[in-house]
């Protein structure tokens, strides 16, 4: 029964897989012209980030065209409307990597700054954004509750770099622009791992019908 | 699943079709002129009985026949009383029986519940109708004259008549009953109806086309009993008021039709009478068809 | 609440055909009944009324609570019941009378014969049920002669002449196309401001467009009743789920 319709929702899940895997993609390229310090390494990112809109625009229509034919109820409306809100979190969070890479091209960014947890937060927004993804096509609540409480940890990175920010610039003469970019770089991903909580928190939705009170 | 479509080619052998053709082709000939004759034959019949009774018939239909009584004196036959009586027997058995029958048929129909009862009672009606009227006269001789006392009459004719149509009145009522759909039931006992205020004022009102066919058909049959009457009303040929007739010998035109014929041989008045019946029974069965459709419809 | 099912239980025969049912209406909503053919819901829809009586099969247990009374106490009399839980049919149909003698029927059985009170009656129930523009230069006409769509909103102005609490539809829209459909929807919505609406419908969509409440029976037990959003958003039991999403059997 209804076959066609279940196929339909199965091919929204790879959709979404796919989606998820570029945005995860997009951060890990302005990843590496960030922590490499080459610019040229995200190159490619205009591109994705046009993929990954494109993704976006496919993927509501296609739930536009489920809600319309198949007037979907229960787990399948929750289902297709937690879709067409996770595209807009995704959406930004391809954005956020794309304003880090614009970031890095600027070259304000020459020293060397490993003592910033920079490396640990973008293994943390990759790793919720593919988890809720994940979760998300699995149906699992656990995974999605994790992906939420994981943004502990990118929260207190976040803290960390602005602490040490403050110090280096107590101690040593800088160039205030490179305080300034590195700051918004963190920012922007402490703001991927917020779209992740908020995609992890549509997981929820359509699992258990409850809108999360971590959705922004 | 998927649907696979199945083609499937004849293939005739071209040397056999002529002579199948040809078979089939007399074949069908012979039956439909079979078919054709015996329409013929059956109508023919038919029209030249009609023919026969009317054109024997008529010219000795007169005014002065139709509104007189026979007379020895002035050796005239006059049919007026059994005109008369006729009328009279169509009321009386038809006052009787309509309530009898249309009553039966309502509680068979909407009150009794015990299933076996009603096929029982059901099969009894069917069954009646099949019997001989003369066997009825028999029956209404030996009880409304023999055990109630009765004389021969009108009223003794009239309680025969009812015997011999109440079942066809019973079955018509209740195959119009049955053909009322249960939806106007219940649609009346959900605004609060009782059950004979639903049966009254929803169930025998649709049931009137039914209920009206069934008494013209039921007059019909009173107009052409004979063999009932023999027994039990009588031969009378003389005028009497209603009440008076009602234990007097009163011929009905059927019978009267046999003593003019069979006792005097009085073969044309026998053919007036005839005449009569036969223009009687067409008009009767025009009005069944008419009223039929016309409650129909509405 | 204005109806109140304890533990209902109804049998054909030897056929066990709602099972323990125990539910509450709210008054002024509209509450519909779902569930496969078969589940029970318009053998339940027709308990209400105790239009099931008329079966002499049937046999029930249990109590169903209107206004303080149980309508299955031998006291209860049913036709008076019947007054104030009307009734609107799967199939049209109206009586082989004209559109006002179907109307002034029930007010007429329950005694009302005074011609002015009588129109006046007629008028208010086809304006109630939206149909009094169609038919008012008409009344003497056959109801008969009406359409398919125009004929059922004239049985519902005709159960609601009595002036009831209660509206029990069975299947009503299901022999009517959409646009005769809507009408009718429509009606039922504006209804429920004046009286209590409990439906049978075969059409899941109809009961999310239109009802405050949904009850989901199967094989004759009621497995699940929340209100309609919930209960078409985050349905509770299993078979709910499987049943409104179209994945049942």
């Amino acid at each position: 029964m209804r076959s066609d319709f279940d196929h339909q929702l199965n091919r929204l899940k790879q959709e979404m897989l796919a989606m998820g895997m570029h945005c995860e993609k997009a951060i890990s390229q302005a990843a590496q012209a960030l922590l490499d310090g080459n610019a040229s390494l995200s190159e490619a990112l205009p591109q994705l980030q046009e993929n990954i809109k494109h993704r976006e625009r496919e993927i509501e229509s296609s739930c536009l065209q489920l809600l319309l034919r198949q007037q979907p109820v229960a787990r399948d409306l929750r289902m297709v409307s937690a879709a067409l809100k996770m595209v807009t979190d995704l959406e930004r969070i391809g954005d956020q990597a794309g304003d880090i890479a614009e970031i890095v091209k600027m070259g304000n960014i020459r020293g060397n700054y490993t003592q910033l947890p920079l490396q640990q937060m973008v293994e943390a927004t990759i790793k919720m954004v593919n988890d809720a993804i994940d979760a998300f096509s699995n149906q699992d609540e656990a995974k999605a509750t994790a992906v939420i409480a994981y943004d502990d940890v990118v929260d207190s990175c976040f803290d960390e770099v602005k602490r040490k920010l403050v110090e280096i610039l107590k101690e040593k003469e800088v160039l205030a622009e490179e305080i300034i970019d590195l700051l918004m770089i963190a920012k922007y991903l402490e703001r991927i791992g917020d779209h992740a909580v908020n995609v992890a928190g549509w997981v929820l939705f359509s699992i258990t019908g409850q809108i999360d009170a971590n959705i922004t | 699943m998927s649907k696979t479509t199945a083609t499937t080619t004849i293939t005739t052998n071209s040397d056999q079709v002529p002579f199948f053709q040809v078979r089939r082709k007399l074949y069908n000939i012979i039956v439909r002129g079979f078919l054709r004759l015996t329409t013929l034959v059956t109508v023919g019949l038919l029209i030249f009985m009609i023919g026969y009774i009317l054109i024997n018939g008529l010219k000795h239909l007169t005014i002065p026949m139709l509104t007189t009584q026979s007379s020895y004196i002035e050796d005239t036959i006059g049919i007026f009383p059994n005109i008369m009586n006729t009328l009279y027997m169509i009321l009386i058995s038809m006052l009787i029986a309509l309530p009898l029958g249309i009553g039966a048929a309502v509680y068979l129909n909407e009150y009794a519940t015990n299933r076996r009862l009603v096929t029982t009672i059901e099969f009894a009606a069917e069954t009646l109708t099949g019997i001989p009227s003369i066997v009825f006269g028999l029956v209404g001789m030996l009880v409304f004259i023999h055990l109630f006392g009765l004389k021969q009459g009108v009223l003794a004719g009239s309680l025969t008549l009812v015997m011999i149509i109440l079942p066809t009145i019973i079955r018509t009522t209740q195959e119009s009953l049955k053909s009322i759909p249960d939806d106007y039931r219940h649609g009346s006992l959900a605004l609060g109806s009782g059950k004979w205020h639903m049966v009254r004022t929803v169930v025998l009102p649709s049931a009137m086309d039914g209920i009206v066919t069934g008494s013209i058909l039921a007059i019909g049959r009173i107009v052409g009993e004979s063999a009932a009457l023999l027994f039990t009303a009588g031969f009378g040929l003389r005028l009497n008021s209603l009440f008076k007739s009602l234990q007097r010998s009163s011929a009905s035109l059927t019978v009267a039709l046999y003593v003019y014929v069979s006792e005097r041989g009085e073969m044309e008045a026998g053919f007036a009478i005839a005449a009569l019946l036969m223009l009687i029974t067409l008009l009767l069965n025009f009005a069944a068809t008419y009223f039929g459709n016309k409650l129909k419809k509405r | 609440m204005i109806i109140n099912v304890q533990k209902l239980n109804l049998w054909y025969a030897d056929n066990h055909a709602l099972k323990d049912i125990s539910m509450d209406v709210p008054r002024n909503q509209i509450t519909a009944l779902i569930g496969p053919s078969g589940c029970g819901k318009s053998t339940f829809l027709k308990t209400l009324n105790r239009m099931q009586d008329l079966n002499p099969i049937v046999r029930i247990e249990g109590e169903v609570w209107y206004n303080g009374n149980n309508i299955y106490d031998p006291k209860m009399d049913v036709t008076d019941l019947r007054k104030h839980i009307g009734m609107v049919f799967q199939k049209a149909n109206p009586f082989p009378m004209s559109i006002y003698d179907n109307i002034a029927y029930g007010p007429r059985t329950h005694g009302i014969r005074a011609r002015a009170k009588l129109d006046a009656i007629v008028e208010k129930a086809l304006k109630d049920a939206a149909i009094w523009d169609e038919v008012k230069d008409r009344l003497r006409k056959p109801a008969l002669s009406l359409s398919g769509g125009q004929q059922q909103r004239l049985c519902i102005a005709r159960a609601l002449a009595v002036e009831p609490d209660i509206l029990l539809m069975d299947e009503a829209t299901s022999a009517l196309d959409p646009i005769s459909t809507g009408r009718i929807e429509e009606l039922v919505t504006q209804l429920k401001k004046k009286y209590t609406v409990i439906m049978v419908t075969h059409n899941m969509q109809q009961a999310v467009r239109i009802s405050d409440q949904c009850a989901f029976f199967l094989l004759g037990e009621l497995i699940e009743y929340s209100d309609t959003s919930t209960l078409f958003s985050t349905p509770t039991d299993k078979r709910t789920e499987d049943y409104i999403t179209g994945r049942f059997g």
